[in-house]
């Protein structure tokens, strides 16, 4: 019996010394880093490997390229394509074999970042000489984190208002109507092009585009989700209660939300059929992107277009896009670091633009513009632009303001759950199940808890 | 056997076991190994990539303070009594017909078991498209009939209704099962029956349905564990890609706020902590449902 006890109990002992063992993280932003030397003469080589970036396009692959040309013939660069995996890249991070570099998108910096799971650039800045003031400035404040940059801006993504141009003309109204900057307009704009013979939705007046645009709604009621530090949520600010009773408003106006998304739901929303081209939409805020789908598969489809306005009549839009990041325990971070410069200077955006305007040209098509992260290269990207006639040629036009007015909110350690609970909240109040006031009251509650453990978390790693 | 000595036995249990070592060694590693590591992780904060702090049992205390968690409870529990015996009694239902079909059984067994190959993502779509409340398939059907159908994919009222009757897509696994049962019922019962002058209805309650229960109660139970951790239709329908802002409480189940908690929050020890609780819950219900066994399923070969 003795051996047999024995042997039973060497299974939780070993356990538990096992258990002791595993888990180690690679230590949080407080463990020490060793001192890179970063330096654009600097000779670089080994391997680079990406992971999130995508080569499916003129513009991925000719920046790729470039890129390449800028770290060298010694460095092999590898790609795990694809959209960033956060569970493979944060389960790389902890077993101690990250890749070199990461293309997330910027609201999940603050979450990175307060984990220790990617690296302060300031070094990467400073030694490769990279130019910060070119940035635009939203999509720096995204990616800062206690006082330091963390990822190097990409893409941006801004929201105009679209429309469609025969259903306001038959409604008696114009796009002036549905920009966003007098509400009560946008409120009647929805009553008067809605169509539901029968109680059946058929045309949709007005898409607020909720829960996703609360924060555009917000803003152009004059108030911030976040305190500018990343610190407070100010989800139930009287501000954003007024705005969400009127964006949530707006469906009611046209028989309840459930009936605008069964539309939504069941539109072709990328293809030919989209609801624009069928006139089943009146008219909806959207990113910018969304011209160039409705360009390409519906160049008929009778729209017009402006840009988001607040109330004051300002164009506004809210900045979102992906950013270069470099994990923490990257193997080649001089050449992470050259890459994410090199594929967000004004020649390669410029050579990118080049290389899509001659697609474009090719096919027939007028080239629509690039929004990057970068000012000085939007600037240039702009000049390439080719006619398409009205009303592309006016949506453009409204892109790039738009592209000028934009706002962002800061990072934060705990991005995601504060996304969810004021998302949740809109959910609630779309659904029947609570009034905006009481949806927000508890979506701060929730916000402010995980903010502040979050904060505490990251205060405990930094000390 | 007899004839083995002590150590010939032995040795053929060393070749058993060392046959079977490739699966040994892989319930150890991937199974067995994070079942307890996800133990020792319950009582830990971890976020994937810092070690984890022992805190305890914080994380199941705070689960039982969570409002969102007793919400996502309630409603895996009330998803899995509402579809569980809907489940039970359409794969019955089917399997009694396919039964009684002559001729056409082998073709029909194949229609029924095709659904079955849809992968659950797509069934996850396939629900916002059935049940839209506008144009759904559904909805026109039923308004055929003069009535108006719900918003079955944003009413908190009928969303789980609609995961239930959308659960039924692939009910052809089931029918499949209880047509095998069904089978094996001796014909001479039945016979008997007859001569003593029970009809169908009879005939089923009183001769069918005893004969499969061993049957119908594996049913129920692997039912009843699917439903408690059912993720994929429900999380592609309201939480999934294509729909990535809006969401709706009523379809939260349990395994949805866990998988948000561990990778999306990155709190790996809360969902630890959640997954422990599930394990035990579904442990309690199944033994619950063992001890009915007794009483009303009839086993051939046990004692009458």
């Amino acid at each position: 019996m003795t051996p047999r006890l024995l042997r039973w109990a060497a299974v939780p002992l070993s356990l538990a010394l096992a258990l002791s063992a595993c888990a180690k993280g690679t230590g949080g932003a407080a463990a020490p880093t060793q001192a890179v030397k970063y330096s654009p003469e600097a000779r670089l080589s080994g391997t680079l490997t990406v992971m999130g970036f995508g080569t499916d396009d003129e513009i991925a692959t000719t920046r790729l390229d470039r890129a390449k040309a800028a770290l060298g013939p010694q460095v092999e660069v590898k790609l795990v394509e694809g959209e960033l995996d956060i569970q493979q890249f944060l389960s790389a991070v902890a077993a101690g074999s990250p890749p070199d570099l990461i293309n997330p998108n910027r609201d999940q910096i603050g979450t990175f970042a307060s984990r220790g799971a990617i690296i302060p650039l300031t070094a990467c800045v400073e030694g490769e000489k990279i130019d910060t003031s070119m940035y635009r400035e939203a999509a720096i404040k995204q990616v800062t984190f206690g006082g330091e940059i963390w990822a190097i801006p990409e893409f941006n993504q801004v929201q105009i208002t679209m429309a469609n141009a025969d259903l306001l003309r038959r409604a008696g109204l114009t796009i002036q109507d549905v920009n966003g900057s007098r509400w009560e307009s946008v409120t009647a704009a929805a009553r008067r092009m809605h169509q539901a013979p029968g109680g059946k939705l058929k045309v949709i007046g007005y898409d607020s585009k909720l829960p996703e645009f609360l924060p555009l709604w917000a803003k152009a009621n004059g108030a911030d989700l976040i305190s500018a530090d990343g610190r407070t949520a100010q989800l139930n600010s009287p501000q954003v209660v007024q705005a969400l009773e009127f964006a949530a408003g707006v469906y009611t106006e046209q028989g309840g939300f459930p009936k605008v998304k069964a539309l939504r739901d069941a539109a072709d929303f990328f293809g030919k059929g989209n609801q624009f081209a069928r006139n089943e939409l009146g008219a909806m805020p959207m990113e910018q992107w969304y011209l160039n789908v409705l360009n390409n598969v519906s160049p008929k489809a009778p729209m017009a277009f402006d840009t988001f306005r607040d109330r004051q009549g300002r164009p506004l839009a809210y900045s979102s896009g992906a950013a270069w990041a470099i994990p923490r325990g990257a193997k080649n971070p001089q050449a992470a670091c050259r890459f994410a410069k090199a594929m967000t200077q004004v020649e390669t955006w410029k050579a990118a633009a080049q290389a899509r305007l001659a697609a474009r040209t090719k096919e027939n098509k007028a080239f629509t513009g690039v929004l990057t992260g970068n000012t000085r290269a939007d600037e240039e990207i702009r000049k390439m632009v080719t006619s398409g006639g009205e009303p592309w040629d006016g949506g453009v036009k409204a892109v790039y303001e738009a592209n000028a007015n934009t706002f962002s909110l800061p990072a934060n350690p705990a991005d995601e759950e504060f996304k969810k609970a004021w998302q949740d909240a809109v959910n609630r109040v779309l659904n029947g199940q609570a009034e905006p006031k009481a949806a927000l009251d508890q979506a701060q509650q929730v916000a402010q808890a995980a903010l502040d453990k979050a904060w505490a978390a990251w205060a405990r790693r930094t000390n | 056997m007899r004839g083995l000595t002590r150590s010939g036995r032995r040795a053929e249990t060393r070749a058993a076991l060392l046959f079977i070592s490739p699966w040994i060694a892989g319930f150890l590693i991937f199974t067995f190994w994070p079942v307890v590591y996800s133990g020792y992780l319950s009582l830990t904060d971890y976020d994937v990539i810092n070690d984890p702090a022992f805190v305890g049992l914080d994380n199941y205390r705070q689960m039982f303070e969570d409002p969102k968690a007793g919400l996502a409870f309630r409603n895996t529990l009330i998803f899995a009594a509402m579809s569980v015996p809907t489940q039970l009694v359409v794969s019955l239902g089917l399997a009694l017909l396919l039964n009684a079909a002559a001729r056409a059984t082998g073709f029909f067994r194949t229609a029924f078991f095709l659904p079955k190959m849809t992968p659950p993502v797509a069934v996850g779509i396939l629900l916002l498209m059935l049940f839209n409340g506008q144009n759904g398939l559904i909805n026109t059907v039923l308004g055929l009939f003069g009535i108006q159908g719900p918003a079955w994919t944003t009413d908190p009222d009928w969303v789980k209704p609609g995961l239930v009757l959308m659960h039924l897509w692939t009910v052809g696994a089931s029918v499949i099962i209880i047509l095998a049962a069904l089978r094996a019922v001796p014909q001479e019962l039945y016979d008997s029956a007859m001569v003593d002058g029970a009809g169908w209805w009879r005939r089923t309650l009183r001769i069918t349905v005893p004969m499969i229960s061993p049957t119908l109660f594996f049913l129920f139970i692997v039912d009843s564990i699917n439903a408690l951790q059912s993720f994929t239709e429900a999380y592609t329908a309201f939480f999934g890609a294509g729909n990535t802002t809006y969401s709706n409480d009523a379809a939260l189940f349990y395994v949805i706020y866990l998988f948000q908690q561990a990778f999306q929050f990155l709190h790996m020890g809360y969902a630890s902590a959640m997954a422990w609780l599930l394990f035990v819950v579904i442990m309690i219900i199944t033994a619950v449902q063992v001890l009915l066994t007794r009483r009303y399923v009839y086993y051939e070969g046990e004692r009458p």
